[in-house]
């Protein structure tokens, strides 16, 4: 009990945090810690879509940025649109963030759907491989696309539009990731808590089981996976606008191996442990990499300590075990 | 006589040259205790696999409450009210024996696609599966995880399992294995109680308990049944004495 307790702590402090910071640096006029901070809170949202299935569910996405990817074309693509005034699929594009952003999410639910059904058939290294070929097939068709930028990526013109605010000023779009994290972290939790939660960490520590009590646990594992992949390409969406650019970078399968990274260091199956995780990734970029072009080098072999000596990553040294009840 | 619930038509299934199960046909039907008994490696738990669905047959037929299940999933058959406990403990070791109950009772009642309103706050299931530990006698160990139970503890939290599903059948695969004599005794006198609920499969090694619970018993030997009938019959049957109880007994 007292554990729970400890982790709902750690976790209010995290996202406090996350507001505090950058509410300091508006203050002290440092729009670049508000970029960092965004970044953090995109990354992290990209990471809680992996979360659900890498760390609820078990199942080792090595292809996940796919769907971060694209999430951001959707957003570059509909803004292009909206910009020239020429229909895409018929329909007119939009700058609208509350349009696009359920544009992004279905585009990669679909997508994931697709992938989730050929792949979830497969398990362990398997599983790994066949969603990592996924995503490189669509990073490749997305190079060799000339229409919206090919190898060279897809700029936005302009950040796309949130109602009431202005999303060209770093606070402004820090306020909008930070809601929308926020918001899908407090659904996380709600999902964890359901019956649908239930089976899916039930399936994940003993699928023979949960089939002995009647839980379909190919079901259960698409559905996971295809909200999965809708959270990563929301976040995408977001990044395209923080950086103003969809490229085919965001699917590369680094990207993919980055998110996997962030949901280790941060805690694996915890529900804020992306966040921490994409706090340590970022903070650590702007630490090092500003003394060495090796930083990476210094990150993995934080991230071997982590593997070997704390596997539950930062929230589980702060915390504690993880308890289900 | 009445339907069986349970029964296995011409079964077999081979492992490359081994005849794990050979041409096996019985019944189970209800209010009774049909007992499965057999020295190691004569095909028991190959055929409990089968019934249960995690393993097809190479031939023959599986019917459950009049309907051919031959060919459905796991799931599907849990769902239609078969509970089967696991001769190694199989049980979601993160969660307590309560919510492992709940697991149970969750499926039991439909779909898992419930997204958002929490479990553990759900009246019903927290009840249910509290009066299931009480039926097994795990009442105050309701929230210790699985994984920190006794062995013994987590053969009762099976069956609280098996029982939550309100199943048409149990299958139980070594209910007493490892268990202490004074378990054993208990659980002897629980599953006597427990066939008026719903029939049971019992595969067991442990002879006194099989003799004490059987209404029948039939016996498996290199995949075949080589003989069928009450536990006088089969206590007399000399190719029984011979293959099985003779060994056992020497």
């Amino acid at each position: 009990m007292r554990d729970i307790h400890k982790e709902t702590v750690v976790n209010l402090a995290l996202g406090l945090g996350l507001l505090l910071v950058p509410l300091w640096a508006l203050w002290a006029d440092q729009p670049f810690t508000i970029t960092l901070a965004t970044r953090i809170a995109i990354l992290a949202l990209a990471g809680v879509g992996l979360n659900l299935i890498l760390g609820f569910g078990g199942m080792v996405s090595f292809g996940h940025a796919v769907f971060f990817g694209v999430g951001g074309y959707v957003a570059g693509i509909l803004s292009q649109h909206a910009t020239s005034g020429v229909p895409v699929l018929g329909l007119p594009g939009s700058n609208q963030m509350l349009v696009i952003w359920p544009v992004a999410m279905l585009v990669a639910g679909l997508l994931a759907a697709a992938i989730g059904a050929l792949s979830l058939r497969t398990e362990g290294i398997f599983f790994i491989m066949i969603t990592l070929a996924f995503a490189q097939m669509v990073y490749y068709f997305a190079i060799s696309w000339p229409a919206y930028g090919g190898e060279d990526g897809l700029p936005l013109v302009l950040r796309n539009r949130f109602p009431g605010l202005n999303t060209m000023r770093p606070w402004h779009l820090f306020v909008v990731a930070w809601g929308v994290l926020m918001v899908v972290l407090g659904l996380m939790a709600a999902l964890r808590a359901s019956r649908f939660g239930a089976a899916l960490m039930a399936i994940r520590q003993n699928p023979e089981r949960a089939a002995a009590v009647g839980i379909n646990p190919y079901g259960v594992k698409l559905v996971a996976f295809v909200i999965s992949g809708m959270v990563t390409g929301l976040a995408g969406a977001l990044m395209a606008d923080l950086s103003r650019f969809a490229s085919p970078a965001m699917m590369a399968w680094t990207m993919s191996g980055e998110l996997i990274v962030i949901i280790i260091l941060g805690g694996t199956g915890r529900l804020f442990g992306p966040l921490a995780g994409a706090a340590i990734l970022v903070g650590f970029e702007v630490t090092f990499g500003g003394m060495t072009e090796h930083w990476k080098l210094w990150l993995g072999l934080v991230l071997l300590a982590v593997v070997l000596f704390a596997r539950g990553g930062l929230i589980g040294a702060l915390a504690g075990r993880a308890r289900h009840g | 006589m009445a339907d069986p619930v349970l029964a296995l038509n011409g079964l077999r299934k081979s492992f490359g040259a081994l005849k794990a199960t050979d041409d096996v046909s019985l019944t189970l039907r209800p209010g009774e205790i049909h007992a499965l008994i057999g020295p190691n490696g004569a095909g028991k738990s190959t055929l409990i696999s089968q019934i249960a669905g995690k393993l097809q047959p190479d031939s023959g037929t599986i019917t459950f409450r009049g309907r051919d299940i031959t060919r459905l999933s796991t799931a599907q058959r849990a769902r239609l009210g078969m509970g089967r406990t696991y001769q190694i403990s199989s049980l979601i070791p993160e969660f307590s024996a309560r919510r492992n109950v709940m697991l149970a009772l969750q499926a039991r009642q439909g779909h898992p696609f419930r997204f958002l309103r929490p479990v553990m706050r759900d009246r019903a299931l927290l009840e249910g599966a509290q009066a299931m530990l009480a039926r097994v006698g795990l009442a105050g160990r309701a929230s210790v995880p699985s994984a920190e139970l006794s062995h013994g503890e987590r053969r009762l939290l099976e069956i609280a399992v098996a029982l939550a599903l309100e199943p048409a059948c149990f299958l139980l695969d070594e209910p007493m294995a490892g268990m202490g004599t004074e378990g054993v005794g208990k659980l002897v006198d629980f599953l006597h109680g427990l066939k008026a609920q719903a029939p049971i499969l019992l595969v067991e090694h442990d002879m006194d308990a099989v003799f004490a619970l059987a209404d029948r018993i039939s016996v498996l030997v290199y995949g075949r049944v080589i003989a069928s009938g009450t536990v006088a019959e089969i206590r007399n049957d000399p190719r029984v004495r011979e293959a099985y109880l003779g060994e056992e007994t020497a």
